[in-house]
């Protein structure tokens, strides 16, 4: 791993240290550390704007593994997140830069009928597929859980939308065939451990989810290759799925006919049974909990931050995005007013039914003083956020209606 | 997937953490050393200043003792009750 970082932008200093760096950045961007008040303080005090190779700064969690949100400003109000603003997430450290040379895919496992090995000219040569979908990881809005519970502690920045290109996974399942036993698919990259003894990072997914016509093995994004930092050279899009399946630099993929009994599946990325209006992944299922699969349908502003101020007498105009795991959303509403009337926003272009949905959304003039503006999705399904999050233990589905407040004056 | 021996590891993040990451400073005190000898081996010290200062007691020790079993941290008992002791003095809720 090559890495050279061109500064490192200290919250406090911000301003200073991108003069003295020669950065020209948007004022955007230096409102970008107005981190939410209610993310832990020893966040707050440590998350500094941080450009890793190939990116633009990002609001840095961790340096290593390295775990980058983007901010509200650059997750593309028109519903595409750019490539160098996409958030980074990883969960151990050792992360080779893959040669996409010499990069091998293989595919087989007990449940497959043989097996295959793949580079990435073969796969270029499948038919190609192209989705729009949401990449958001599991635990968005972590930092944001009264009371806070452990974990990286994601702001709101931890998603992005873009547009991935590359193979049908079940394309490429079909090459080695799958016995009728096979149950779930087993899915692994590059990146990998530190100490051997650490649980590699590997995931399943159920069968059925595997074959779907818009499961991919993308190694377009947004029409370029894809950025290290998001998986280069070839990834799993997993349309609806939270981002933990979408496992980056893949270089395995094994049916398997007994439930995958790997960490990162039977203890991490679990939820409560019957809490979430989510798809039951059964064959991981036990009595206490399951793992995480779905998003739910959420919305979010992204012209505002909480405490912006705007002019007093005059109507602003709200931008925001809104998704789900794929039913579409149906509506969008906000309110000026603290939540006592709601009014439809307007539904922007609609990129397919994975996809962020941009929302515009006009107040009345408001008069000077603070205002409490609101918004809230709900998905073609029916499926509405939520107004008290609903605990669990790994601090996952955060989707409480946002609330923030504008001061006029 | 790859797996690769420790001391290599921790030789090539010697190299790494110089060159690509600033130094994490922790609040001093009795136990920082254990801290900084283990826990930095595989993740940036900054994990421990974000999940501050709201974890229990209890919490600070499972998240420790997950580090040391099913993440298979190997880091001694006795470094790690100093480390528990360590982040319940000076990180917790």
């Amino acid at each position: 791993m090559t890495i050279t970082r061109r500064g490192v932008l200290k919250a406090a200093g911000a301003g200073a240290a991108l003069a003295s760096s020669g950065y020209a950045i948007p004022k955007a961007l230096a409102d970008a550390l107005n981190l939410p008040a209610a993310l832990p303080d020893g966040l707050r005090a440590e998350a500094v704007l941080d450009a890793l190779p190939g990116k633009k700064p990002l609001i840095k969690l961790s340096y290593r593994p390295p775990n980058y949100e983007t901010p509200i400003a650059l997750l593309g109000s028109d519903g595409i997140t750019p490539n160098d603003a996409f958030f980074v997430r990883y969960h151990l450290s050792d992360i080779p830069e893959v040669d996409a040379k010499t990069w091998k895919l293989k595919v087989g496992g007990e449940g497959a009928n043989s097996t295959a090995e793949l580079d990435l000219a073969d796969l270029k040569r499948m038919p190609a597929t192209e989705i729009t979908a949401v990449n958001q990881c599991s635990g968005n809005r972590r930092g944001l859980f009264a009371p806070h519970v452990a974990g990286v502690e994601w702001g709101y920045g931890a998603m992005g939308c873009a547009r991935w290109r590359g193979a049908r996974l079940k394309d490429v399942l079909n090459k080695v065939g799958l016995k009728k036993e096979a149950i779930e698919i087993v899915l692994d990259g590059a990146d990998g451990p530190i100490v051997q003894k650490t649980p590699d990072f590997v995931k399943s997914v159920p069968v059925h989810k595997a074959l779907d016509e818009n499961t991919l093995i993308a190694y377009e994004m947004n029409g370029a290759p894809l950025p290290h930092f998001n998986g280069f050279p070839a990834r799993i899009i997993l349309p609806g799925w939270t981002g933990t399946y979408w496992v980056k630099h893949i270089t395995s993929i094994n049916a398997v006919t007994k439930p995958f009994g790997g960490f990162w599946m039977k203890v991490a990325y679990r939820i409560p049974v019957n809490k979430f209006p989510t798809e039951l992944f059964t064959t991981q299922t036990t009595d206490v909990n399951t793992p995480i699969t779905e998003m739910v349908v959420n919305s979010l502003i992204t012209s505002h931050v909480d405490g912006a101020q705007v002019k007093a007498g005059s109507a602003v105009m709200l931008l925001g995005l809104a998704w789900d795991a794929g039913d579409g959303i149906a509506k969008v509403e906000a309110s000026s007013d603290g939540g006592a009337s709601w009014k439809p926003a307007t539904l922007g272009r609609d990129l397919g039914r994975f996809a962020f949905r941009p929302f515009s959304f006009t107040t009345p003039p408001l008069p000077a003083g603070a205002h409490k503006v609101s918004v809230r999705a709900e998905n073609k399904k029916g499926q509405k956020q939520v107004t008290g999050l609903i605990l669990n233990p790994a601090g996952y589905h955060h989707n409480v209606v946002q609330t923030l407040m504008l001061n006029a004056a | 997937m790859r797996t690769i021996l420790a001391a290599l590891a921790a030789a090539l993040l010697a190299t790494a953490a110089v060159a690509e990451e600033p130094e994490i400073k922790l609040k001093p005190g009795p136990g920082l050393d254990k801290v900084e000898g283990n826990c930095n081996a595989c993740h940036s010290l900054d994990y421990i200043q974000m999940n501050s200062p709201f974890l229990t007691p209890a919490q600070w020790e499972a998240e420790v003792n997950k580090m040391r079993g099913p993440i298979g941290a190997p880091i001694t008992e006795e470094d790690g009750k100093a480390i528990i002791e360590y982040l319940k003095a000076n990180y917790g809720g």
